[in-house]
Formats: C-alpha cells, structure tokens, sequence
C-alpha cells in the first residue's frame, strides 16, 4: 500500500491536523508520502520531513498554491493520486474544500470524516451529527479519505527523515482569486488541539459578558470555544463554534457553559474526556452527558471557580 | 440569470434518530421531515437575488423519492419559481446526486448554483464541490456572505482560522453556511399559490448515468453511550473532584 497524505499549513507551519492524519495512515499501514502543496513553505517542509512514519515528501511551489484553493490544489493532487491507494487529508475545512473536488475528477467518492480504521478499505464514519456510526467499504481503486483529526493521535513530530521530490504545477485555474483573510487573533491555544477547551454559549448574554469565558480560559490555559448560538449573537467569532457545523473537539476537560447541549453542539464535543456543565436549568440536555454538573447561575460560579483554581 | 438551487429532504434537525436493531440504518419511518436547514439558506439567497435584480428565476432541484415532493413544495412557497424532482428510489452518493445536478445544469444553464455545504443527516460535505468539479467550475464554499459584482462574486467563507474572501467568476458554485442569512418563513397565501406552481419529474434512470454506489455500507451502530455523571453543590467540590479524576 501507497500512501498519500495531502499536508495542511499556512507556509510557516505544518497544521496539527496533519501529525493526526499521518496516524490514520499508519494505521492503514504501508508507505507515507506527505504533499506540501503551497508557496515559499521551506518550514513546513522540513517539518513534514521529520514527522514519525515519513518516507517522502513531495514539494509543490507556486503563488497559485498559497492560499489554499481547492481548485488549484485539487488540480494537483488529481494528477498524482493514481500513483497511491490511498489519499488522506484533515476533515477540516481546509481538507472538506479541495478533497470532493478531486474525487469527482477522478470519478470516485471519498469517505468523509472517518473515526476508525476497520481494515485498508472499511472505514467507520459518524453520521446524524454522531448519533449513528457507519460502516463503510469503499470499491473505487484510490480510498479518498477526510480523517476526522481528534480520532486519531497525533504521530511524533521527529523521529522521521523523509527525502523531498519538487512537483512542478501546471496552470492555475482561472475563475477563483484569492482576496483577504480574517484571521481570529487569539492568545489562546487552539481549539482544535487545546488539553482544556472553556465554551460559552447564549446563557453568557452578551458580547462584554462573554469576558467571564475568556477570562477563565485565561486561568485554565484553556482555548475559548462557543455555541452556534454565541457565534450568531455575536458573542464570540465564527472559528469559535464546536458542534455539527463548526469543530469538533475532544479535550481533556471541556466546560460548557450556558450552553443548553443541543445534539447538534454535542456532536462537537461528546468525545471529550470530562464534560463539566453549568447551567442553572437542572432539565437542560448537557446534563445527560456532563461528567460534573453545577445547577447555578454562572455569573456565581465561574467567579469562585476561578477564586479555587 | 437561473439560479438553481438543490434541497434534500432530511430528517428535522430536532428529531433524536435511532438507529435500526439489525445495523442496516438509521429508522426514518415516521418521523418528522424536512428542507435541510442549509438548504433553506441557499433558497433564500437564490430569493434575495431574484428581489435585488440579479436572479430572473429560482429553480428548486431535489433528488429523491415521491415525498421529496413535499420539500420542492416548500421550496415553492419560499418563493422558488419551479421545481424538478430526480426520482431515485434509492438515494444516490453524492458523485451521483453530482453528476445528476451537473445534467440539470445543462439543460436550464444557470449561472449559479447553490447547495448546502452539508446535508445534515450523511454529513458528507461533498455535493456541491463534486458539482463544481464535474461542471468545472469555481466553487465558493461554507458561505457566509455573497457580493455580486458583475460577473463574478466576492465571496466570504468561514474556516477554521477566521474569515477568507474570495471571487469567483460566473457560472459558480455555492455552499451556504448557517450564518449567510436568515431564512424566510412562507406565509399562508404562499402555500396556498405554491400548490399551482409546476413540478416537474424525471427519472433518475432517464439520464444514462451510472448510479451504482461506490461505497457498500457494512452497517450502521449507534455511538457508545457516555457512563452517568454527577451534580456537585459549587465550584469548590469541582474543583476538588478535577483534581482526584487527576484532570487539573
Ligand atoms: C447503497 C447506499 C446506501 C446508503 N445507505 C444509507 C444509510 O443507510 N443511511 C443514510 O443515512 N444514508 C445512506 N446513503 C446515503 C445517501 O442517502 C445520501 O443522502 C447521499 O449520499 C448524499 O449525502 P449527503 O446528503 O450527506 O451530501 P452532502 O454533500 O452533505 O449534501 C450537501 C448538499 O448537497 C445537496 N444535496 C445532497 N443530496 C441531495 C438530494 N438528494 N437532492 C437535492 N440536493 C441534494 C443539498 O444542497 C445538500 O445541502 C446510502 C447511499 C447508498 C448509495
Ligand atoms: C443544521 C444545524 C446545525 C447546527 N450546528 C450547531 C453547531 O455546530 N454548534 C452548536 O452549538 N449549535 C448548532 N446548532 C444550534 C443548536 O441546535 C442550538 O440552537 C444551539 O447549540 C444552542 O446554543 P446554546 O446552548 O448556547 O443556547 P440555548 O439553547 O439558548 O441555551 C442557553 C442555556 O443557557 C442557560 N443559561 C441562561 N442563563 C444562564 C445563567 N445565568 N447561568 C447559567 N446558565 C444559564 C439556559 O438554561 C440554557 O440551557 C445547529 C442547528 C442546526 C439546525
């Protein structure tokens, strides 16, 4: 078996979704290629190089591939995936944008969001926001496969000494141009990767408040996430949202806070080691999968659980 | 311009779906139905369109069984203009809901097409990307706001990291996320003219198209269920069980 993992980065550095795609393909097991497609991304090289389990990493260098368009990585990769049995990247959005793309090229389907490795070709994958796991063989001669990244844990960082290949790229494709990006400053660590994650959702009440939330993380060194409908009120931005539609994280503690546990806000984060919910409506759904629950107001105890900690 | 825009009819975002006892899937028998909620941001923005000028007409396309119907009824008393169901009996991937969509396009030529970014009941997170690649066109996913500025659309995507805005030249694709806007609610006199307005149905099967799932589905189990937790009086005593659980 060939592998293939499509790298994600920002060209300063390796994405740690990837370190955790690299494990899925361990687990499927045979030789690992790493795809660096992006521009002036000489650090994200040398990082993709010494991840554990590395043969190869293959070096794509083009201004069309800085900015991460699914139309021109796609491109890309739908040259080379018939050299490989598999193709894997991060079921991020990142990796959601560009992978349906080369699977429809190549006429084949991709398996989504993978959890589990059954065998080379059967894979488990969540559906119903998680309520219901799936099983599936794939019959098309490449796996395309987006790997759900807090299922798998990340491979070492060294450890590996991988040789680099330049791929050259052909034409950018002409109807998409990148223009700006938003980037959510945060002192915080990232959500996705982050031991402690503190969510607030509508019960914070408002944007000011939402600083009780910021401030506890601060306490914790936790990452700062939210409900949809925190991100909707405008409480907290947009790369806050854990849940169905937003991310899914599985730290070793997560807060919920005002958050009532919507299903699909637990799709995001159920797997969590230890769920500590505060909420002041003892009926609230969050309660059924809380390992700890507080039936409070939050304003009052947040502020004696920071004066604790 | 056209615009077409695709809906399926999921399972309501409020049901607690149980899985069937013998693993082959997910009970869908009588439980509620409806217009998955991507779906109903992507009409409205097709609508939004059609009042700013830009749209001349909103065709609803979904793919699916007879009561599929009832979702293009909905569509209709948004404010689509018609509808077109894909009869399939069997649901098709999303390579197949793709290609059939990509047949649609051809024949109505519309210069957009908007699909959710996911369907909320098989997650997959692939239609619209599919579509795009197999018409080879751009696509501007998880939208969050759409400017259109002549033939083409500056386009405001959610990612992990923030925002990024792209353009794309017409004819595009694109997938909404929650946020673009807030979906209308028909009213009654719409219902009532929606039931005038013209379905049109064609067999899957009349395309030509090679439907036959790439994926076997092996089976279907409900996740592990989490063990029962317990209500501490105040911080302190959280604190204090954190500490034993060896978590902080
Ligand atoms: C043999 C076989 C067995 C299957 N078994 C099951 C099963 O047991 N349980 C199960 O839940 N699913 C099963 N499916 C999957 C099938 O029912 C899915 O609906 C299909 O794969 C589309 O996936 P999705 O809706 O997640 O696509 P996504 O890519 O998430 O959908 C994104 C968007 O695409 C558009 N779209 C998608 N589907 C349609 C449609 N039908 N009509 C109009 N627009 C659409 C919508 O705009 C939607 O918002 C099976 C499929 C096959 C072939
Ligand atoms: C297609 C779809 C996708 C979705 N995707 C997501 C997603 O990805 N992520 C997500 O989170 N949601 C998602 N949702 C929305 C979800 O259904 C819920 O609406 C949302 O999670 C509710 O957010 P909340 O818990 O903050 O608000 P609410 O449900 O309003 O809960 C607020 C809670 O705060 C409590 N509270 C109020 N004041 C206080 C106080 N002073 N002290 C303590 N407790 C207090 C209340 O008792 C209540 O339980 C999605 C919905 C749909 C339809």
């Amino acid at each position: 078996m060939s592998i293939l993992v499509i790298a994600e980065h920002d060209n300063a550095s390796l994405n740690a979704s990837t370190l955790s795609t690299l494990a899925a393909a361990a687990q499927i097991g045979g030789d690992v290629t790493v795809l660096v497609a992006g521009h002036n991304a000489g650090a994200v090289v040398t990082e993709a190089q010494a991840a554990s389990g590395v043969s190869k990493v293959l070096v794509a260098d083009d201004a069309a591939l800085a900015d991460g368009l699914a139309e021109n990585i796609s491109a890309l990769v739908v040259e080379i995936a018939s050299n490989f049995s598999h193709v894997l990247t991060a079921a991020s959005n990142f990796g959601k944008n560009f992978m349906p793309r080369v699977a429809a090229k190549l006429d084949m389907m991709q398996v989504s969001d993978i959890v589990e490795v059954v065998t080379a070709d059967t894979f488990v994958r969540p559906i119903y926001a998680g309520n219901a796991l799936m099983t599936v063989k794939s019959k098309d001669s490449v796996k395309l496969i987006t790997v759900r990244s807090t299922a798998f844990d990340a491979v070492a960082e060294t450890g590996g000494s991988a040789s680099t290949e330049e791929l050259a790229f052909g034409e950018a494709f002409a109807g998409t141009s990148f223009v700006s990006r938003d980037v959510t400053v945060s002192e915080r660590p990232e959500l996705a990767t982050a031991r402690i994650v503190v969510s607030g959702g509508r019960g914070v009440g408002s944007k000011e408040q939402f600083t009780i939330i910021d401030d506890l993380a601060e306490k914790l060194g936790a990452a700062v996430g939210a409900s949809r409908a925190a991100v909707d009120s405008g409480y907290a931005p947009n790369d806050c949202q854990v849940g169905q539609t937003g991310k899914v994280v599985a730290p070793d503690i997560y807060f919920a806070i005002g958050i009532s546990g919507a299903i699909q806000h637990q799709a995001g984060m159920r797997e969590s080691k230890i769920i500590v919910a505060i909420n002041k409506d003892d009926e609230a759904p969050i309660f059924q999968i809380a390992d700890y629950g507080i039936v409070a107001d939050l304003f009052d105890v947040v502020p004696e659980l920071m004066a604790k900690l | 311009m056209k615009v077409l825009v695709a809906v399926k009819r999921v399972v309501d975002y409020n049901v607690r779906i149980r899985v069937k006892s013998d693993g082959s899937g997910v009970d869908t028998d009588n439980v509620v139905m409806s217009m998955n909620p991507f779906d109903e941001n992507g009409l409205e923005e097709a609508l939004r369109m059609k009042q700013a000028g830009i749209a001349t007409e909103v065709i609803a396309v979904s793919v699916g069984g007879e009561k599929s119907q009832d979702t293009l009824r909905s569509a209709l008393a948004m404010g689509a203009d018609r509808a077109i169901l894909i009869k399939a009996d069997e649901a098709p991937e999303p390579l197949g809901i793709a290609k059939l969509l990509a047949k649609i396009v051809e024949q109505e030529d519309p210069q957009v097409a908007i699909l959710g970014k996911q369907a909320i009941d098989d997650d997959s997170n692939q239609t619209g990307q599919m579509l795009a690649a197999l018409l080879d066109w751009p696509q501007g996913t998880f939208a969050s706001n759409a400017e259109f500025d002549g033939d083409a659309i500056n386009l405001t995507r959610e990612t992990d990291a923030g925002l990024e805005t792209i353009k794309i030249n017409l004819p595009a694709v694109i997938t909404t996320d929650l946020r673009l806007n807030d979906p209308r609610l028909p009213k009654l006199p719409d219902i009532m003219k929606a039931k005038k307005k013209p379905i049109d149905i064609v067999e899957a099967s009349s395309f030509g198209i090679d439907l036959s799932p790439r994926l076997e589905v092996v089976g279907v189990a409900a996740p592990a269920e989490r063990e029962p937790g317990i209500i501490v009086a105040d911080a302190a005593e959280l604190v204090e069980k954190l500490k034993e659980a060896g978590a902080l």
